[in-house]
């Protein structure tokens, strides 16, 4: 089963990744009895690549990363609210090389699975004995007609992959008029984050009250209600923001004209001041190319006991790319919880033994709905022998009795926690 | 290419083979540090767990569960673990360096 790092693969790696010269022969190549190699520096594959080394210094491991550092999406609602920076949302990939982790800066391309090689854009090879795909996810642009052209020329964003569009966006909320309109657009469920959006709404009407206190906060959802802490969120909507944030559900975006700043619905047109789009998604490129991709043409399939593709034998798929388990948001606490899941399951497999048959994972998300009050909800999830799949644990989980800021002091902690649990 | 050439032939090395094994409760208590940190080292907010007494953390942990123990979300999480498993996870961090 075990498949050895051999000198030809070893030369193509050493060849064809130049970021890995830098290296030198410290830490990989000598002693290994394996490699895995991890695509996706995100909470998914950075968490995975750190305990692997953890649990195993045997196994060598080799993270693709195509961006030079790491920024949160969780906590970035809040440098729209204005109360954190980006700054704050960064993280380096020193810390994995501390764990003995490669990190090679280039993009994979592509997978052969018969042969266990990625392909990456510099070029070369990297061979491999197991593979982590944790790509987050990528958009379905075409979708929302317009959209694509709108963003490329900086005039309506999605700013849900954490970076240059969130900046971008809070110049937009800072330029605009008191008075104006934000929009927000949320697509049908499954997408990244449940309950990101309403959090997103909250932190724009946070500013507003603050900053520009006419203006107003529209949130478009295609979904029928809100996917997530719904109570929770329209409690503090109507006592925090009242007159300010609107909430329609049913309300999904088909087109954006950015000439004229309308979002087209089905049933509608409406303009606004800030366009806000988030796009419907699907499982990062990378997946399909694999060969990953098992619904819809979006979510890859696997097996929660070990997060081995059910397409693909030796490749593990983790994070939001996942087509999720009953109940189980695409969240960073999951993909920190599949990671480890998945470390163990590979440390297992590449010693001659069989992964936990019963792993049991636990998912906490918390959302600001100001700027120093929290709501939670948590779940813990377990192997389903009969529904082959992960299920929630009868009698556990739930959600904040109220919004209140000790759990502002805890989410912050849980940010730190989680970061430092992938990158430290 | 002479820098691999010389790291290929440390690749030809022995394999090492040994079967490593997790810590004891390693992967059901991993699911704990992205609240509470890596071995539950926590980088504070969040109470930190490593050295923990056993029978400190299973009696919070057990209290969480009946409810005897105020919680914004413990009481939500532990209730979806059996005792053996707290167990587990009690001695995994009873035996982490602080």
């Amino acid at each position: 089963m075990k498949r050895i790092v051999d000198r030809r693969s070893f030369l193509k790696l050493a060849g064809a990744a130049t970021a890995l010269a830098a290296g030198g022969c410290a830490g990989f190549g000598s002693q290994a009895k394996a490699r895995v190699v991890v695509i996706g520096a995100g909470f998914g594959g950075a968490t995975a690549a750190k305990y692997i080394r953890m649990w195993d210094p045997g196994i060598e491991v080799i993270v693709v990363e195509r961006e030079s550092g790491f920024v949160s999406c969780p906590m970035s609602n809040l440098v729209l609210g204005g109360s954190k920076s980006m700054d704050e949302l960064r993280r380096g990939y020193d810390g994995l090389r501390r764990h003995g982790v490669q990190v090679v800066a280039d993009q994979a391309t592509g997978v052969d699975a018969a042969k266990r090689v990625v392909r990456l854009a510099r070029g070369g090879d990297l061979a491999y004995d197991r593979l982590i795909v944790s790509p987050g996810i990528d958009f379905l642009f075409n979708d929302i007609q317009g959209f694509q052209a709108a963003m490329d020329a900086g005039t309506v964003l999605h700013a849900w992959k954490a970076g240059p569009q969130t900046v971008a966006l809070r110049k937009q909320l800072e330029g605009m008029r008191d008075g104006g309109v934000y929009v927000l657009s949320i697509p049908l469920a499954p997408y990244r984050c449940p309950p990101g959006p309403y959090e997103r709404a909250s932190q724009v009407a946070s500013y507003f009250k603050k900053a520009k206190p006419r203006s107003k906060v529209l949130v478009l959802d295609a979904n029928p209600d809100v996917t997530s802490k719904g109570p929770l969120f329209k409690r503090a909507w109507a006592e925090l923001y009242p007159g300010m944030l609107e909430y329609r559900g049913g309300a999904k975006a088909i087109g954006v004209d950015a000439r004229s700043n309308t979002l087209k619905l089905e049933t509608e047109d409406v303009k606004g001041d800030v366009l806000n789009v988030v796009p419907p998604q699907r499982a990062g490129d990378i997946a399909a190319q694999a060969g990953l991709v098992t619904v819809n043409n979006r979510w890859c399939g696997v097996d929660w006991r070990s997060m081995e593709s059910v397409a693909v034998k030796g490749i593990h798929v983790l994070g939001d790319a996942t087509l999720s388990a009953p109940l189980m948001p695409k969240s960073a606490s999951m993909a920190n919880q599949q990671a480890k899941t998945c470390a163990a399951a590979v440390v297992a497999l590449l010693n001659g033994r069989q992964p936990d048959p019963d792993p049991k994972i636990v998912n906490t998300c918390y959302s600001y709905v100001s700027d120093n009050e929290v709501i939670h909800v948590a779940s813990v999830h377990h192997w389903n022998e009969k529904e082959k799949t992960l299920t929630t644990v009868p009698g556990s989980g739930g959600v904040s009795a109220a919004r209140n800021e000790l759990e502002a002091k805890y989410a912050w902690s849980w940010a730190q926690n989680i970061w430092n649990d992938a990158f430290a | 290419m002479r820098l691999a050439i010389a790291c290929a032939a440390l690749a030809a090395a022995p394999i090492v083979a040994s079967a490593q094994e997790l810590p004891v409760g390693g992967q059901l208590a991993a699911s704990c540090a992205m609240c509470h940190g890596t071995g539950g080292r926590s980088a504070g907010g969040n109470e930190p767990l490593a050295g923990m007494p056993k029978e400190e953390l299973i009696r919070k942990l057990s209290e969480f569960r009946s409810g005897a123990k105020p919680a914004t979300v413990m009481h939500q999480i532990a209730k979806g673990y059996t005792d053996p498993q707290l167990n587990l996870i009690a001695e995994y961090f009873s035996a982490q360096k602080k």
